[in-house]
């Protein structure tokens, strides 16, 4: 029996509340949402606090899509679910139902939130590479209501590593919202809804027939979901076409960082670093002109 | 803790530990052993019971993160002796081998019927595919689902029939009636 070493339990009641603890309380407390990665990381004793907080009632509070012309504005207790079955978020980024189609299984699905997914920043896991394509803000909110933002690359420092401080949560992702944008995203697993062995999304934003911007992000193939900056470099002010692509994959192949591991070798995942990046590319393409 | 929670609709205050998970306090605490506990990891979904209506894994939920709210068991799917028409499809489809993976299997599926009357075979495969049925029973697990939604399809369209025919019993009265003071 798999059961989590002693701790105390709070319930924050709403976000000023749960920040108050967590500044109490400091390093020895957890916030705990859908707890779909914390819990089994407690009950294996790979992680072990002495409070957690329980921010699920906050869900009124921080479980929202609003879509601005701007930019797009979710709430960290958003639940997979709600993401998934969002059709205002599907018209403005198709990226995230692709990538929530193949996230563990409907009724984890029902429980995990998007902010637990990106602080748990694991380097397999899908919406930090969605967040990663679509150039994401983090607001991560402090005692006082202090407020800070910050890009996707500054939010994850490592493996399992943001930057939220203790005393602090994070409230919010947006993302921004530019026309001509095209988005997908693929998954290659072991069975269905495994971590990656290797996943890519893509999101390009055309202007006529040439590429304004494109973004690529990996997760599984580095310490933490990347962005890779020489691919949007590649395909900005080209015109879309396979061998464009071609080379955006042989890009990511080589600038991503995998270990071998049970999953697969290094060359299968550059192999699939380089494919999913192509076919990621060519959807998000089709995307953007329909 | 003391936790207050309401299972089955019915309210039970407990005494537990924090870090005790809820499909613990359903078989341990409450006696409620239809809820089954199996891989722990949540991978299997024998331990699926309802979380305000929504199905969950009750081996990676709390038992202090239910406090307050509704919580729902295969205990509970019956209407005192009349088997939900899911548990009855079960029974005449063969849904079920050994019966472990049964409990989750159910309440996944009385859940999606709640939200969708008429899934397709694909639809009951993807509701149910967090969930493992080690005896590989999957088809029959998937034609009692189906037996279930075409059973409550056929029994709404009764109870339509019987709406209507009374309705219409109700006009011709009306007609006669006003014929009566013409």
């Amino acid at each position: 029996m798999q059961v989590p070493a002693p701790f105390e339990y709070e319930r924050a009641t709403s976000v000023d509340h749960a920040i108050g603890l967590l500044e109490r309380l400091g390093s020895t407390a957890r916030l705990i949402a859908g707890g779909h990665s914390l819990l089994p990381m407690m009950k294996l004793r790979l992680a072990n606090f002495d409070y957690l907080i329980d921010i699920n009632d906050l869900h009124g509070e921080l479980g929202y899509i609003e879509t601005g012309p701007d930019e797009v504005r979710i709430g960290a207790l958003t639940r997979h679910r709600e993401l998934l079955e969002s059709t205002q978020l599907a018209a403005a980024f198709p990226i995230f139902a692709d990538a929530e189609r193949v996230i563990a299984d409907p009724v984890v699905r029902n429980r995990g939130t998007l902010g637990g997914s990106l602080c748990q920043a694991d380097p397999s896991e899908d919406l930090s590479a969605v967040c990663t394509t679509l150039d994401a803000r983090c607001v991560i909110r402090g005692p006082g209501g202090a407020e800070r933002v910050v890009s996707m690359e500054e939010f994850h420092v490592g493996p399992y590593e943001t930057a939220v401080a203790d005393g602090e949560m994070l409230i919010e992702v947006r993302l921004p919202v530019r026309p001509g944008c095209g988005s997908a995203y693929e998954k290659v697993e072991r069975r269905a809804g495994d971590w990656a062995v290797v996943s890519a999304g893509a999101a390009v934003w055309l202007d006529g027939g040439t590429i304004v911007d494109a973004r690529v992000g990996l997760a599984a193939v580095g310490p933490n979901t990347t962005g890779i900056p020489e691919i949007s470099a590649a395909l900005r002010g080209r015109e879309p076409s396979e061998s464009l692509f071609e080379q955006a994959g042989a890009i990511a192949a080589a600038s991503c960082d995998p270990v071998t591991d049970q999953r697969g070798s290094v060359d299968y995942k550059r192999h699939l670093a380089a494919e999913l990046t192509r076919r990621t590319l060519r959807r998000a393409v089709e995307r953007a002109r329909s | 803790m003391q936790v207050t929670m309401t299972v089955n609709d019915v309210e039970v205050t407990r005494e537990i530990e924090a870090r005790l998970l809820l499909v613990h306090f359903l078989r341990d605490v409450l006696g409620l052993t239809g809820t089954h506990w199996g891989c722990d990891t949540s991978n299997c979904g024998t331990c699926v019971v309802w979380l305000d209506g929504e199905p969950v894994k009750s081996c990676t939920v709390l038992a202090a993160m239910a406090g307050g709210h509704q919580v729902r068991t295969v205990e509970g799917l019956a209407k005192g002796a009349q088997l939900d028409p899911v548990q009855e499809g079960f029974m005449q489809c063969h849904g079920l081998q050994c019966g472990f993976c049964t409990p989750g299997m159910m309440m996944t599926a009385r859940a999606l019927l709640d939200r969708n009357p008429d899934p397709s075979e694909t639809e009951i495969r993807e509701a149910i595919s967090g969930q493992i049925c080690r005896c590989t029973g999957y088809a029959t697990i998937v034609r009692s689902v189906r037996w279930a939604a075409v059973a409550e399809a056929e029994a709404a369209a009764r109870v339509a029939e019987t709406t209507e025919s009374s309705e219409a019993g109700e006009i011709a009265d009306a007609g006669q009636t006003a014929g009566a003071v013409a």
